[in-house]
């Protein structure tokens, strides 16, 4: 019996100051598997909130290899997904260096912990910068599109040859004296964003100028392909168009649906923040090992509890890569 | 934790490794295969496994999200040396998130069918 009463102060401290160690697991690993779960929850939140818009406009949400199709160096070269499989291979990696790190850490190989987590940091900024050219390419855009009354969204199609056009390939530009408002003009409080290169009207005698260009539309037949209307249907279709849309932001894109922009900046934006915050505190950590203070502390369990936060991402990104390219 | 108190063996014993450092190795050759093996399956999309639908869902998309959750189970389990732990700090991680994500799975995706539904059967249409 008396062997588990604790009275003196030092055994006090072990037991309250974190020196207890439920499930065999430290109090720093323990918290960062709380933090995990529920970090976990929230990303699922996103997921799933994006599963039930998905489901919601099942017969009309964007193809993602449609919309992702874009590969450094190669233009105009329909390459759907390797660069997110390439985005996925990184960061695998970098997590393997991870766990490398933290097996030489229980090694306590100082020179191999600090070269290891070296590499996760550059294996971390390589997936981080690949994300930020990836919305640079969302949020360009690259053919342009308009959007009707209805809310709905046209694409165009060149009939002869089956491939999507760009605006800038057909539509007929006159001069029109809409200008951009900016705030210094008016009401200080009210700008508006830049204009898109055209406008409706110009986009509209385009189409009916072309005899090629179709309109391709958000739904989506049996064999999941987008329907694409004849060349009468779309005369009859184009008068609708009232908002010309280049690229993506908050409010509309040229990809489909409004929501898919929405979730695609908040999912992959909320698992980029997690990557950048994972780096910064990956550099803290190498600065640490290489100062010594694991060393001098006689374990390198801080290594491991980091490791477990990159991992997580890791991990995330396997599933945001499934339900937002695959699925 | 000392290295001989790592478990070496994955596949369910299938497999084992002399070294921690070698069984890391050793998954991440596995969960390449399986990411390469999803690429290409999504860029080829062949038509069987398409037209074909288990519980309402493509054969395609039901191997997607199985071997994602195989994958996840190799993250888990060797990356983050769950295979390691205790049991119970196992279960307090795997069963709290499998059962809340596929809780909230289930009636958010019921309801987004419902609506799909509802927008569907022409209650709301088009404005065009």
């Amino acid at each position: 019996m008396s062997s588990t009463i604790t009275t003196s102060t030092n055994n006090e401290e072990d037991l309250w100051g974190g020196g207890n160690k439920p499930l065999k697991a430290s109090y720093g690993k323990l918290m960062m598997w709380f933090f995990i779960v529920s970090d976990a929850l929230t990303f699922s939140g996103f997921l799933v909130a994006y599963g039930f818009s998905r489901f919601k406009n099942l017969d009309s949400w964007p193809i993602a290899d449609e919309v992702f199709t874009h590969f450094p160096f190669l233009h105009g070269v329909d390459a759907p997904m390797y660069y997110v499989a390439l985005m996925t291979f990184v960061l695998i990696f970098s997590s393997v260096t991870m766990v490398l790190a933290v097996d030489a850490g229980h090694h306590m190989q100082k020179k191999k912990v600090a070269v290891y987590m070296l590499l996760t940091i550059i294996g971390g900024a390589i997936f981080v910068g690949s994300q930020a050219w990836e919305w640079s390419n969302f949020i360009k855009g690259e053919y342009g599109a308009v959007e009707t009354k209805g809310g709905q969204l046209f694409q165009f199609i060149n009939q002869e040859t089956g491939k999507r056009i760009a605006l800038d390939e057909f539509a007929i530009e006159s001069h029109s004296d809409r200008t951009q408002h900016e705030s210094k003009n008016g009401i200080w409080f009210l700008g508006e964003g830049s204009l898109p290169s055209f406008t409706p009207d110009e986009v509209i005698a385009g189409v009916i100028a072309n005899p090629y260009v179709v309109i391709k539309t958000e739904k989506i037949d049996a064999n999941g392909h987008k329907i694409i209307l004849s060349r009468e249907e779309s005369l009859d279709k184009i008068t609708q168009a009232i908002y010309v849309v280049e690229g993506a932001n908050l409010v509309n894109n040229e990809y489909g649906n409004r929501l898919f922009a929405n979730f695609f900046f908040f999912i992959t934006g909320f698992h980029g923040f997690h990557v950048f915050s994972g780096v910064i505190i990956n550099i803290i950590i190498f600065f640490n090992v290489l100062v010594g203070t694991y060393e001098k502390r006689g374990h390198y369990e801080m290594v491991e509890k980091v490791g477990l936060y990159w991992h997580f991402v890791d991990l995330v990104w396997v599933f945001v890569f499934t339900f937002f390219y695959l699925v | 934790m000392e290295n001989n108190t790592h478990k070496l063996e994955i596949f369910r014993g299938l497999l084992k490794f002399k070294s921690n450092e070698s069984k890391i190795w050793g998954v991440l050759i596995f969960l390449s295969i399986v990411t390469v093996v999803e690429v290409a399956l999504g860029i080829i999309k062949p038509e069987v496994l398409v037209v074909n639908s288990f519980l309402s869902m493509k054969m395609i998309n039901w191997i997607f999200i199985i071997l994602t959750i195989v994958k996840a189970y190799y993250i888990g389990w060797d990356f983050m040396h769950l295979r390691d732990e205790l049991q119970g700090l196992q279960f307090s991680v795997t069963i709290t998130l499998m059962f809340l994500i596929a809780y909230l799975a289930f009636i958010l995706l019921v309801e987004g069918n419902y609506i799909f539904d509802v927008i569907y059967e022409g209650f709301v249409s088009w404005n065009f």
